[in-house]
């Protein structure tokens, strides 16, 4: 047992580590040969006991690398602005220089390059770039055709073996318009028709011909688990068909992946005769048991998500996230203590049964108990306007009496969504060396006149509200509304 | 008088509650009355009226439900109550035209009954005698919830159906349906939508509605012999046809939902041949063709927070919609179209509509007139409610401030002269949780 676990950490630590430098390549603008494979630096083995990269599960295998690249940016400074930066309190009429592709400098005043970019912020106020945790982008696209509904593998109640970002579309006309709205990271999941409905995929909202090229590098995959209504009304007829029908659901998976991973964690370190055969489903299911692969957990009841924390703990695994969780607040303490994160919405409820206890004072009840509390979106128009959202879960936590400072809000749609994707220490929040993904917003953004002039990702411009030439339109758009829509 | 009638009982067992709760009540909740005073003065607000420009330092005047006065200087009659509005904004109540409040809870049919007649989802999907509005049930959980944000009438329509009946113009109180309604019928509802009739092309469904309405429209030259069934088959059953007389006689607008521009240009088309009132509900694409639109003098209702392809026909949905139509001379109602269930649960959204509209590019004064007098004017209650003039009832909110800001509270909230509470299930559940109670604490 112990040899398996150093494995685990070694190989965990060498890919933290080539990430570590491919980002660093990429800043440098040395970009070639970054995408060198993940396998290869894998632990050494004799060359006849490994029969081809996808005839083995290796922890951290990476067989469809991201290929994303930010263009090459000049300096960028805003001065005169408003800054939430996640990491402090709100800095008034300061500056903020980001160089590289990194944010370099926050404050009063900063010091920038003769060639920066200056841009004038007076009345104006910059965030970090917004953070979606609970996106279906790509695999739900516009328009919702029979022929694009790829979100929900609804075959089998558990289908672990499934990869959100094989169902992504990159030309959905959605990607543009949030962007547009100041997100610029997403996790798209899978659909919650299943109990276990596969992989997420954390993207960057920016344009590409190909998925890969929109994947956020060396970000954690997720795991989408389902509680409650959903999974149970879609398998009524084949089972699972009751809520006690889905627990049982989930620990056979469990007892399954428990079983692979202790098989495949004493070949890789042995390498002693066949391997053993390789499981999608189980593949992902034991990545979870590793730590390689954060669990987000779509569940509204509170009495469900106790059930959940038992079962992550008879397992030996995290659940870093609970989504939707409209009863979070009922259970907020517990959230606070586990160290799980609430991705909440801000007045969504009463749609279903398990809807019903729905509350506005849910977000900030749950940050009240010293969770990490977090807006979501689940919908692509909502995911366009989550500063509102959490403008109005602010303001309802205010009328219940809770004190929650304007810049928590911000927190709840930037750093602790980063959290939750487990990229904290890449994005959501504006200190020197973090990526610079930020948005100019024509005003407060917990006002709802307040719209995302200019958003950056990685230090690159990818939208401006005043000029069409910097906004992204997707192959479908083309030649289907005339050019006198304007700016959307 | 109508208006009052049922209000003290509600309002009463609301107030009972709320009296219960007074310490750690929101604004609105804790003053609900039995019943409401003759005379209230709500004085010192900034007050926006909508029928006329605004009012700073104004006073409403309230005597027996409706509205007495409007204006700065009005005379306070001795012994009225004076609600001191300074440094508030005072507005008419809101009004949500595109709602099935009430009409269901916690998602529909398999829990507490569905939106429409069954033979909205028939074969050709008409259902024009259905009346929506009476199925209605005053003590819906997400009646209070919509009050509190500001709500104080509602239009509740059905949904589905190429004809999926009528809708009725309600106020936010009352312990009937009797006592909810401003006005009902006030709108035939329809959909230009092939799939709503199960019919196969636009060809078909337009064919379709001009058959329905040349039937409706032999209906009483030829009552005798259809009560005797002496005639061909007919579009549809006898009540319905008798259902589409005031949309004939242009009594009733027939409020369709329609999003293509080239299906906005066939209904327009449709109301001339028929020289019907048309209201175009939803209507994604209506600014590329509003100078039709105003030309044709039809209101239109639109939402502000959707801008999403999400079907071939609103592939050029964009936020400046409203703006835009309203620039070209159209009678805008602004209603919910942004994501969350704006047409139950969230309809008290409509106020970050009405935000989003100026966001992208309407006046304020338009989008406050978006969501209070145009819907009454376009559903035929512009004489009752929608604006703060004398002999309107007294539907009136206070607000802390801009009603379109997240962080405003309405403060106090009147209808047909009583205050409200808009203490909610939901409110309760917060303040269980917020200081939980003892037997509550075992995880």
């Amino acid at each position: 047992m112990p040899a398996e676990l150093d494995i685990e950490l070694h190989t965990r630590s060498t890919h933290v580590r080539s990430h570590f430098i491919r980002a660093r390549l990429v800043l440098a603008g040395l970009v070639l040969a970054v995408t060198a494979p993940v396998y290869a630096q894998q632990p050494a083995a004799t060359p006849a006991a490994v029969p081809g990269r996808g005839g083995v599960s290796q922890p951290l295998a990476d067989p469809f690398p991201s290929t994303y690249q930010p263009a090459s940016s000049r300096p960028t400074v805003i001065r005169n602005v408003n800054i939430f930066t996640s990491a402090g309190p709100l800095v008034r009429n300061g500056s903020i220089l980001v160089q590289n592709g990194k944010v370099t400098a926050v404050g009063a005043s900063v010091t920038a390059p003769a060639d920066a970019i200056a841009i004038d912020g007076s009345g104006k106020y910059v965030t970090p770039g917004l953070i979606d945790t609970h996106s279906h982008l790509g695999v739900y696209p516009s328009p919702g055709t029979a022929a694009h509904q790829d979100g929900n593998e609804m075959v089998n109640p558990v289908t672990a073996h499934v990869w959100a970002e094989h169902s992504v579309w990159p030309q959905d006309p959605q990607f543009p318009r949030v962007l547009a709205g100041g997100t610029t990271t997403i996790q798209v999941l899978p659909g919650s028709g299943n109990l276990i409905g596969g992989r997420s995929v954390v993207l960057k909202v920016a344009p590409s011909r190909s998925v890969q090229g929109m994947k956020f590098p060396g970000a954690k995959y997720g795991l989408k688990m389902a509680c409650g209504e959903n999974p149970k009304r879609v398998y009524a007829t084949r089972g699972p068909a009751t809520r006690m029908g889905n627990v049982a659901g989930y620990r056979a998976a469990w007892i399954a992946a428990e079983q692979y991973r202790r098989r495949w964690d004493k070949w890789n370190a042995d390498r002693q005769g066949d391997p053993p055969a390789r499981d999608l489903g189980n593949e992902t299911l034991a990545e979870v048991l590793r730590g390689n692969i954060l669990v987000q957990n779509h569940c509204y009841q509170a009495d469900e998500m106790m059930q959940m924390i038992d079962i992550a703990k008879e397992f030996g695994y995290q659940i870093r996230s609970f989504h939707h969780g409209v009863e979070a607040y009922k259970i907020a303490d517990v959230l606070a203590r586990e160290g799980i994160s609430g991705s909440l919405w801000s007045d969504w409820g009463g749609f279903k049964m398990e809807a019903l206890d729905a509350t506005r004072a849910n977000i900030g009840l749950v940050h009240a108990a010293g969770a990490r509390a977090i807006v979501h979106s689940d919908d692509a128009s909502y995911s366009q306007r989550m500063n509102q959202e959490a403008a109005k879960a602010l303001a309802a936590a205010r009328a219940v009496g809770l004190t929650i400072s304007d810049e928590d809000a911000i927190r709840w749609i930037t750093i602790n969504a980063a959290w939750a994707l487990g990229l904290e220490d890449r994005i959501g929040s504006l200190e020197p060396g973090k990526n610079a993904d930020f948005v100019l917003w024509s005003g407060n953004p917990l006002s709802v006149y307040a719209r995302a002039e200019k958003v950056w990702i990685d230090g690159v411009m990818l939208y401006d509200r005043l000029d069409p030439r910097q906004q992204w339109r997707t192959d479908f758009e083309l030649g289907y509304v005339t050019s006198t829509g304007g700016s959307r | 008088m109508r208006a009052l009638h049922g209000l003290p009982s509600r309002a009463r067992q609301v107030a009972t509650l709320a009296a219960a709760v007074a310490s750690v009540a929101g604004p609105v909740a804790a003053r609900a009355q039995a019943a409401p005073p003759p005379v209230i003065a709500i004085t010192g607000g900034t007050v926006y009226p909508v029928s006329g420009p605004k009012i700073e330092g104004g006073t409403v005047l309230i005597q027996g439900g409706n509205i007495s006065a409007v204006g700065r200087n009005i005379p306070i009659p001795a012994g009225a109550e004076r609600v001191d509005a300074t440094g508030k904004w005072v507005t008419p109540g809101l009004i949500n035209a595109a709602t099935n409040l009430g009409l269901t809870e916690a998602g529909g049919p398999q829990f507490s009954g569905g939106y429409n007649d069954t033979r909205a989802t028939g074969t050709k999907g008409i259902a024009a005698a259905f009346n929506a509005w009476e199925g209605l049930n005053p003590a819906s959980t997400f009646i209070p919830m919509q009050r509190g944000d500001g709500i104080t009438s509602v239009l509740v329509a059905p949904a589905g159906g190429l004809i999926g009946g009528r809708a009725a113009m309600v106020d936010l109180a009352g312990a009937t349906v009797g006592a909810m309604v401003v006005r009902g019928p006030v709108a035939m509802v329809g959909a230009f939508d092939p799939t709503a009739g199960n019919l196969q092309s636009r060809g078909e469904l337009i064919g379709t509605l001009r058959d329905l309405l040349t039937d409706a429209r032999s209906f009483v030259a030829r009552r005798a012999a259809i009560e005797s069934n002496q005639t061909r088959p007919l579009s549809a059953p006898k009540a319905d046809l008798e259902a589409l007389q005031p949309v004939l006689n242009r009594t009733m607008p027939l409020a369709i939902a329609v999003d293509r521009a080239s299906d906005i240009t066939a209904v327009l088309a449709l109301a001339r041949q028929f020289n019907i009132r048309v209201a175009l509900v939803g209507a994604a694409e209506a600014w590329q063709v509003a100078a039709e639109i105003a030309a044709a003098r039809v209101p239109v209702m639109v939402g502000a927070m959707n801008n999403i392809p999400g079907s071939f026909n609103t592939l050029g949905m964009r936020q400046e919609n409203a703006a835009m139509l309203k620039a070209a001379g159209v009678q805008v109602t602004l209603i919910g179209n942004g994501p969350g269930d704006g047409a139950t649960f969230n309809a008290r959204n409509i106020r970050q509509e009405a935000g989003n509209a100026v966001a992208y590019g309407m006046t304020w004064d338009d989008a406050l007139r978006a969501i209070t007098l145009a819907p009454a004017e376009a559903f035929g209650v512009g004489d009752r409610i929608g604006s703060l003039q004398p002999g309107r009832a007294a539907n009136v909110v206070v607000w802390s401030g801009d009603p379109f800001e997240f962080e405003t509270r309405a403060e106090r909230v009147y209808i047909r002269g009583a205050l409200q509470s808009g203490r909610s299930r939901q409110d309760e559940l917060s303040e269980r949780y917020r200081r939980l109670p003892p037997n509550f604490r075992t995880p």
